[in-house]
């Protein structure tokens, strides 16, 4: 339907953890413009197949923008130049002929690069083993209908929960934070009354959690834009609050085993 | 040949900083995180932006009369009146600003390291920013340079190191000395346009830490800090600009500086 | 081997009540004492390990995603059913099971499809106390819609991402008791080998994709929640790591694969744009609601749509279905366009879709009411294809989807070797031979949550006091030895065509010949085809790199391998089951109107297939489906 363009490739390769890495040329041409941006990739890559050279690696799964396997840095921008648009849903049509198109991995020391463009994002799965959960054993629960959730709140909840955990706020963060993530993860339970009981606890654990690998947020807001889902930032400003009100109801609860 | 499990290493991500730890002081541990950190910099920003904006008020008196400012410099140290002993108000004052700027500053510089921490490689190719602006990515020059600016502000109109014609007891005379010095007034609109930098993320941003939020306020949260921000770099970047252009010149120098002026001038004739 | 399905006896309503009492118990204090394998972390995968975590058993879950959270669940985006009837509009247990067996086109096993429908009300509840944030009313109360042409409204969602909101709760259950030590996570750990020994299952061998070291696991049994095969086909809407080696893997060890031939083909896809197309997306069938499918009278029509007139245009549903029209169930639709797109009168570039027209529905009800019915799939259609479905009609075209058939389960879930477990969509169990809209979150969650952790303790019960197997047993030595002949194999083969070459080849045998509709023909085609790529893909498939870090290539080749010997038996059962049913259309065996054609004197019963080795013909084992509660019926939807 429509011409191809030619692209120039510039990605990251590395051999692996902790190696020296560069950026490596490639010619890319045929390329279509209904292709998304990984299969662009895959066309790529299969020509370095026939080439003799090893393909480059990178994490991808569901191509449909909910799975957050994908996660490249392309042009400075994490995820790409379309906003709320995973790497995967990004289409070569967002290009033009002959542009030089950079590809990155996400850099982050909680994010430590397995190969060329893959990273491990495990740490984001730390924040949540802390206490990103509801204690319920299985069977124990009650009706469904028996606590009523306000439509707004449930949406509100929904919204943080929207979260694909693709890691794209951190590598698109200026001090490399993880604000939006944890605070995503904890605002969707903080927010339901399901959540309440323990919510102070899990605000301080998931918090210390987070503070142990990432950065500090300084409220430039890239995360948001960066966000393929754009998740606010005002789930951050609910977390600092809830973080402060936690700190106080320890102290009040000091002597008890909090809680 | 057979493991149990995995013996070779991966790749794991260190920790950037030593745990929080549980048991101590809350206020302690509120402190030792970085959310807690952004926290006590949103108040003490808050204390200082306070400071600021009361400041630039009161120095408006300049565009009435040397007494008038003269006086008002005085009130501030006369402040509690014969109720406390005399400067003591104004001293407990200066040292609530003094532990302000000192913990806005520890935690600007620790949180600033935790995060060069957490980006060891940094990325090698230009990033493409959309959210973060030129006020935001700039906070640690800006204050930077407020800070310096702010002690060669104290050596010149306070403790008058900086100053040749300073005469304690006279901010009016030792302002207009000062601003006299081209490169001084300069140095001190520059500086205030940096402060205003500052402000404009750092008054949006107080919320953001603070969880003062609501998202139908937060178009009015934007349009607050440049409103705060505008009154201040106005009112602060007038003052040199007024001496410069000799709107405000010296008013009888060496001279009691809190009568009005044809009296002192004639009591010390 | 005779397949004992262990069906409890008794009334149906009352047979998952009577069989929980009959099974043997594990003491609370000598859960521990168990060792459990659990390979895939999708909804049914961590919802059993996080049940089996809590109930105090230790587990090792094994996935290859880098989080257990991308598992594919997270991409179901309709909903989940349940029999609450919470909306008073006649539903119950009964209604569901029913709907569910017919939908199935009466190929399931009532007993089976009965629990689900059971523990239906259970998994609600319990996925609402976890905080999933269901869609609710202004009252505060939990929102149904009716969904898949059901005629209740039973299905429960939240916003288009409900798969997503159930993953999650699973997952973050299973964060609990990874935290609490009582499951220990395996992550980017592919599952490469089971390992059974003296007739029981002893564990598995698994290469850890980072760092290419094989190992193995072993345990008292292992649960396989691997999800299904619709990758075989190369382009359908799976993720594109989906894979079936981990049953393939079983089955080559004696475990029965059921039914293989069952996929189910979904007609609102997006058609493929060019040939490196490497998956396809799924839009909501809701679309059919307000669209109207039509393809140009003439295959030679190169007009855009919006110009040709409506005496050119072919409505062919509404011609073909007066009553139902653009709402026929989703195999009638489906194949109705395949047959409009064979003889050449698909559109768009490649000619290979149907369009999914919204001009009348936007004169109608103007473009603000459709745009809050359907724009967020407005914008994904248009972020993928760059067209607007607000001036052009959308192209579709159906793709694989889901596959019913898995390893053959009995109604412990176990499979016919004693210790392996299949749930969720790797198993064959309740959908029959066509799955219900919303209904496959709601199997997955209730094998993981409401059933294994019953059925287990039965198994494990007896073997109180037993170690299990040793990982260092020669049966574990010899199945490493294997993989790595394997992984060697395939890295030292050094030939010319990457391996994706060889999956698009079958992918393409597959569609053409055993897809929305096989003949006898085109399967003795396909079944003579796919040796050949085998054969050369063992000759000429380039793998580069080394097997001692991490290789993508080197991964995608084993699975593909799986694949090109799994195909094979696909289309065997495809070809011996000369039957017309749900998912499954042999064109020989339609009605004068063009519908399935069931065959159920001769074909009533569950296909099992006993793999003998690459080359040799499959043991078939035949176990009977009796009707007891639910009157066999012809669909009919004319």
């Amino acid at each position: 339907m429509s011409e191809k363009m030619h692209m120039e490739l510039k990605v990251w390769r590395q051999a692996g953890p902790g190696q020296p890495g560069r950026f490596v040329t490639y010619d890319a041409p045929g390329v279509s413009p209904d292709m998304s941006f990984l299969e662009m990739l895959d066309l790529v890559n299969e020509r370095l197949v026939e080439d003799g050279e090893e393909p480059f690696a990178f994490d991808h799964d569901c191509r449909e923008g909910i799975c957050g396997s994908c996660g490249l840095m392309i042009n400075g921008q994490a995820h790409g130049p379309e906003r709320a648009t995973a790497t995967c849903q990004l289409h070569m049509r967002k290009f033009s002929d002959g542009d030089q198109v950079t590809v990155e991995p996400w850099r982050a020391a909680a994010f430590p690069v397995i190969k060329d463009l893959a990273v491990d994002r495990s740490t984001l799965d730390r924040i949540v083993e802390a206490g990103g959960y509801i204690t319920v054993a299985t069977g124990s629960a009650p009706d469904a209908n028996l606590i009523p959730i306000p439509k707004p709140v449930a949406d509100a909840s929904m919204d943080a929960a929207a979260c694909i955990g693709c890691g794209a706020c951190v590598a698109a963060c200026p001090n490399g934070a993880a604000q939006l993530f944890t605070s995503a993860k904890l605002q969707h339970l903080n927010l339901l009354p399901q959540g309440q009981a323990e919510r102070w606890d899990r605000t301080i654990s998931m918090v210390e959690e987070m503070e142990s690998f990432f950065g500090s947020c300084t409220n430039h807001g890239e995360c948001e834009e960066a966000c393929p889902k754009s998740i606010s930032i005002d789930f951050i400003a609910l977390l600092n609050r809830d973080y402060v009100r936690a700190q106080l109801k320890q102290r009040r609860l000091a002597g008890q085993s909090f809680p | 040949m057979a493991q149990a499990t995995s013996t070779k290493e991966r790749p794991a991500a260190q920790p950037v900083r030593k745990p929080l730890g549980r048991g101590v002081a809350w206020p302690v541990a509120f402190y030792r995180s970085a959310v807690g950190k952004k926290w006590v910099m949103a108040v003490t920003g808050l204390m200082l932006l306070g400071f600021v904006l009361v400041h630039m008020i009161g120095n408006l008196k300049l565009y009435l009369s040397r007494q008038d400012i003269n006086l008002y410099g005085e009130a501030l140290r006369d402040l509690g009146g014969h109720l406390v002993p005399h400067t003591s108000l104004l001293w407990l004052l200066r040292g609530g600003i003094v532990v302000a700027l000192v913990l806005h500053l520890h935690s600007a510089v620790t949180l600033t390291r935790l995060n060069s921490r957490a980006r060891p490689d940094k990325y090698q190719a230009p990033r493409d920013y959309i959210a973060a602006n030129f006020a935001s990515r700039t906070m640690r020059y800006s204050g930077v340079l407020i800070a310096f600016y702010l002690l060669f502000h104290l050596a010149d109109l306070t403790w008058g190191n900086a100053n040749p014609d300073f005469v304690r007891g006279d901010p009016y005379n030792n302002l207009v000395y000062s601003f006299q010095r081209v490169p001084v007034a300069i140095l001190y609109a520059v500086a205030n346009v940096a402060l205003g930098v500052h402000l404009l993320h750092g008054v949006w941003s107080v919320f953001q830490s603070l969880g003062i939020n609501n998202p139908r306020f937060n178009r009015a949260r934007r349009l607050l800090a440049q409103g705060v921000v505008a009154v201040i770099v106005v009112g602060n970047v007038s003052f040199p600009i007024a001496v410069q252009a000799g709107i405000v010149d010296l008013e009888c120098p060496h001279t009691d500086p809190v009568a009005p002026c044809e009296a002192a001038a004639a009591s010390a004739r | 081997m005779t397949l004992d399905s262990r069906i409890p006896p008794g009334p149906i309503a009352e047979k998952w009540d009577s069989h929980r009492f009959s099974m043997k118990l594990v003491n609370p204090s000598n859960k521990r004492r168990f060792e459990i394998i659990i390979v895939g972390s999708g909804l049914a995968g961590a919802s059993a390990a996080a049940t089996l975590g809590e109930l105090g058993y230790r587990v090792k879950v094994v996935t290859f995603h880098d989080s257990p959270r991308r598992a594919h669940s997270i991409a179901a985006q309709g909903g989940i059913n349940a029999a609450k009837n919470y909306p008073n509009d006649g539903d119950s247990i009964h209604r569901l099971f029913y709907d569910t067996v017919k939908g199935g086109d009466y190929r399931s096993r009532e007993a089976n499809v009965h629990r689900l429908a059971q523990v239906s009300l259970n998994i609600i509840d319990q996925c609402v106390a976890q905080g999933v944030p269901f869609a609710r009313e202004y009252g505060g109360l939990l929102d149904n819609r009716s969904f898949g042409g059901a005629q209740v409204s039973r299905t429960f969602y939240a916003r288009g991402q409900t798969g997503q909101q159930l993953l999650l709760g699973a997952y973050q259950a299973m964060a609990r008791q990874i935290a609490l030590g009582n499951v220990e996570l395996h992550n980017r750990t592919e599952m490469l080998e089971l390992v059974v020994k003296d007739g029981r299952t002893a564990g598995i061998v698994c290469r850890d994709l980072i760092t290419g070291e094989v190992f193995s696991l072993s345990a008292h049994a292992v649960v396989l929640a691997t999800g299904g095969y619709g990758n075989v086909f190369y382009l359908s809407t799976n993720a594109k790591n989906s894979n079936v080696t981990s049953i393939w893997r079983a089955a080559r060890q004696g475990a029965y694969f059921a039914n293989p031939c069952y996929t189910q083909i979904h007609p609102t896809c997006i058609p493929a744009s060019d040939d490196f197309q490497s998956k396809l997306t799924l839009m909501s069938e809701s679309l059919r609601n307000d669209g109207r499918i039509w393809v140009p009278e003439r295959g030679d029509d190169d007009r855009v749509a919006g110009q040709i007139p409506e005496g050119d245009r072919d409505y062919y549903l509404e011609r073909r279905y007066p009553a139902f029209g653009n709402l026929v169930p989703r195999d009638v639709a489906s194949r109705a366009s395949k047959r409009e797109v064979d003889a050449g009168r698909g559109v768009g570039p490649m000619k290979n879709g149907v369009y999914l027209d919204f001009a009348d529905a936007i004169s109608r009800l103007g473009a603000p009411v459709i745009e809050e019915r359907y724009g967020n799939l407005f914008q994904m259609y248009e972020r993928i294809t760059g067209e607007d479905p607000y001036k052009t009609p959308m192209r579709i075209y159906p793709a694989v989807h889901y596959t019913m058939g898995g390893l053959w389960v009995d109604y412990n879930l176990m499979s016919n070797l004693p210790g392996l477990f299949v749930l969720g969509e790797a198993n064959f169990s309740d959908h029959g031979a066509n799955r219900l809209g919303a209904s496959a979150l709601m199997q997955g969650l209730a094998d993981g949550y409401f059933v294994i952790p019953y059925t287990i303790g039965d198994y494990l019960a007896p073997l109180l006091g037993e170690k299990p197997v040793p990982s260092d047993d020669s049966a574990f030595a010899a199945a490493e030895t294997s993989v790595h002949d394997r992984v060697s194999a395939l890295l030292s083969t050094n030939g010319t065509k990457s391996v994706d070459h060889f999956h698009r080849a079958l992918g393409k045998v597959l569609w053409d010949n055993c897809g929305m509709g096989r003949t006898e023909q085109s399967l003795d085609k396909a079944l003579s085809e796919i040796p050949a790529i085998r054969e050369e893909f063992h000759r000429d498939v380039r793998v580069l790199g080394d097997g001692e870090s991490f290789n993508q290539s080197l991964e995608k080749a084993g699975r593909v391998a799986d694949y090109l010997e799994f195909a094979e038996l696909m289309c065997l059962d495809a070809r011996h089951r000369k039957e017309s049913c749900g998912g499954h259309f042999r064109e020989e065996y339609q009605t004068e109107e063009g519908e399935a054609l069931r065959d159920d004197e001769n074909f009533a019963y569950v296909a099992a297939w006993e793999w003998l080795g690459v080359g040799r013909e499959p043991t078939l084992h035949k176990e009977s489906l009796e009707f007891e509660s639910v009157q066999l019926a012809t669909r009919s939807y004319k």
